[in-house]
């Protein structure tokens, strides 16, 4: 893709991101931000490609410690949402 | 090994990509209730298998069983961290994945640069270009969660100010930019011989930005924590989303830009909140401004009455309304428990109990929120600022516990003082208020609280988690 057809996708998300995020409650705040931040772990595709590829040894090595910590970011920030969000979840037994 | 979808057309994976980014939408649309919010965050999940599930098995992965392992330690080492922490420890995890997540795309952006240089690809400024932001940004937000991590844990101490900061700031930065700049024109000359195969310009760029990110959360202190939280979630997905660009990959984009979207609307909600700007949190704390306003002997003096558990306790028998306003002294006294139990009692015996959160009580946004469910209270019960206001002259007792600077009068009636103008939750117009502290000492903002001088205000002196448990113990015995 071209580098306007990229920022076109950047502005339409932001707009998106800005209407949906909005309607959050301040109640879900924090779990929210660890879910979006899990999401912000997508950076993991991009380290699973320079992991991958290898056109250098110090390219391959810059991947993997990417590949450890965006994974510890996705797994982690998903997991910790969740236990959160249990929480809220729970109806209460009267 | 060649990838097992590789013999598939190319749009096949835009697709499984453009699914994963619906997936990231509608699981943050299911986010806006309580009630569907963990299934929200499970559709999220979801996407996110689907897209690194895709990518491993589209590209040609030179070492299979090495990326593995390393998919496996890292999400073993994110699953350990997510179970085994604290509720109360939240902030600090949180604000430590933030700067994983930065980190991880600061990596990305530079090993993609030596690789084409391996490769001997092109080096379009476009590329260069997203790099150098990615590169910064992903940098900042690394540093800066790990300093902000530390100062929530403790682990660092008070706010370091020094003479020239700004300055000291200023000038970091523009160097990192300096070296940004030098990599998107000179992307041909890219060092000396021996070491051009590094992009030695974007590593340099990588130690300023990360430098910078110490410098720029060190001096600020812990209550502002919930802006730097927002910020650096923010800030995380703005790294994604560049490195997006460097990739040249959709779902890249989108989802770090829909993360770079939420952190900087909680951002705006945190300075709203506090009536300051988002310049004005970064620069520095209430601090330098604290000498306005009236000195606290003559606030106090002779008019400050404390009270007993016993005391509240036949109050709360009497009341027919009962407001709970929790701040981060709730948090730190580990008081959520028995703060609930009271609601809970309270409640059964056919009192209206409510729980009045501020935004920025707590260390991030939704702390207080997150440890009154954990400590079993219904979501229905938490009112945010607006809803709860209004409600304050036909309350009979609230109770206020390790909170202060959000329940200051001064905010509304002293136009020097430096919380004037910040939204405050109005308790002192209900019939009595009682605040549980430790000692009439100042809050975050440095000024003393009138509210604690007011005819209808009575001080429980002592630690949140006793007081409360007194209280409860007390409300027990006379049922």
């Amino acid at each position: 893709m071209t580098f306007v057809e990229n920022l076109t996708l950047f502005v339409l998300a932001a707009f998106v991101g800005y209407e949906v995020i909005t309607k959050i409650p301040a109640t879900l705040h924090t779990p929210l931000m660890s879910g979006a931040n899990a999401i912000s772990g997508i950076t993991l595709i991009g380290s699973v490609l320079v992991a991958g590829s290898g056109n250098t040894t110090l390219a391959t090595a810059l991947g993997f410690v990417a590949v450890v910590i965006a994974a510890v970011n996705v797994v982690g920030g998903y997991l910790v949402s969740h236990r959160m969000l249990r929480q809220f979840g729970r109806r209460r037994e009267e | 090994m060649a990838g097992f979808l590789a013999g598939l057309p190319t749009w096949v994976l835009s697709v499984a990509y453009l699914v994963a980014a619906v997936l990231f939408i509608h699981g943050l649309r299911e986010m806006t209730h309580p009630r569907t919010a963990a299934r929200g965050n499970q559709i999220s999940a979801a996407g996110m298998v689907l897209a690194v599930g895709v990518t491993v098995l589209w590209f040609e992965i030179l070492s299979p069983w090495l990326l593995l392992a390393a998919l496996l330690v890292g999400s073993a080492i994110g699953a350990w961290l997510a179970m085994r922490v604290a509720l109360t420890e939240m902030p600090q995890l949180v604000g430590l994945f933030n700067g994983f997540g930065g980190g991880a795309s600061a990596l990305v952006a530079g090993a993609e640069l030596v690789d084409r240089v391996g490769g001997g690809g092109p080096l379009p400024p476009e590329v260069t270009g997203a790099a150098a932001v990615a590169g910064i940004v992903g940098a900042v937000t690394f540093w800066g969660s790990l300093v902000a991590a530390g100062k929530l844990q403790d682990v660092l101490g008070d706010p370091i100010r020094y003479t020239g900061e700004h300055a000291v700031k200023a000038i970091v930065l523009a160097v990192a930019i300096l070296a940004g700049g030098y990599l998107v024109v000179q992307p041909g000359v890219l060092g000396p011989a021996p070491l051009a195969g590094w992009v030695p310009a974007y590593w340099f760029l990588v130690v300023a930005a990360s430098l910078l990110g110490v410098l720029l959360v060190a001096p600020i202190g812990g209550a502002d924590m919930p802006v730097v939280i927002a910020l650096l979630n923010a800030y995380s997905g703005l790294a994604a989303a560049t490195t997006g660009f460097v990739l040249d990959n959709s779902v890249l984009i989108i989802a770090g830009t829909l993360v770079g979207a939420s952190g900087m609307i909680l951002t705006v909600v945190m300075c709203r909140s506090m009536n300051r700007s988002l310049a004005n949190v970064l620069v520095g704390g209430f601090g330098e401004t604290a000498t306005a306003g009236a000195a606290a002997e003559d606030v106090y003096e002779g008019r400050v009455k404390s009270t007993s558990p016993e005391e509240v306790e036949m109050l709360l028998d009497a009341a027919r309304r009962v407001v709970i306003v929790p701040g981060y002294g709730m948090a730190v006294g580990q008081a959520q428990h028995a703060v609930a139990e009271l609601a809970e009692l309270l409640a059964a015996n056919g009192v209206e109990v409510e729980f009045g959160i501020h935004p920025v009580a707590g260390r991030m946004p939704g702390h207080m929120n997150v440890l009154l469910a954990d400590a079993d209270v219904p979501y229905e019960w938490m009112k945010e600022l607006d809803e709860v206001n209004p409600s304050f002259p036909r309350t009979d007792v609230v109770i206020v516990t390790g909170a202060n600077d959000v329940v200051n009068p001064s905010a509304e009636t002293d136009p020097s003082s430096p919380i004037a103008g910040m939204p405050v939750l109005e308790v002192w117009e209900a019939d009595t208020v009682i605040v549980n502290k430790r000692s009439l000492s100042p809050g975050y903002a440095g000024i003393p609280n009138p509210l604690f001088a007011r005819d209808n205000t009575y001080m429980l002196f002592g630690d949140a988690r006793e007081s409360m448990q007194a209280l409860v113990a007390e409300y027990k015995a006379n049922r």
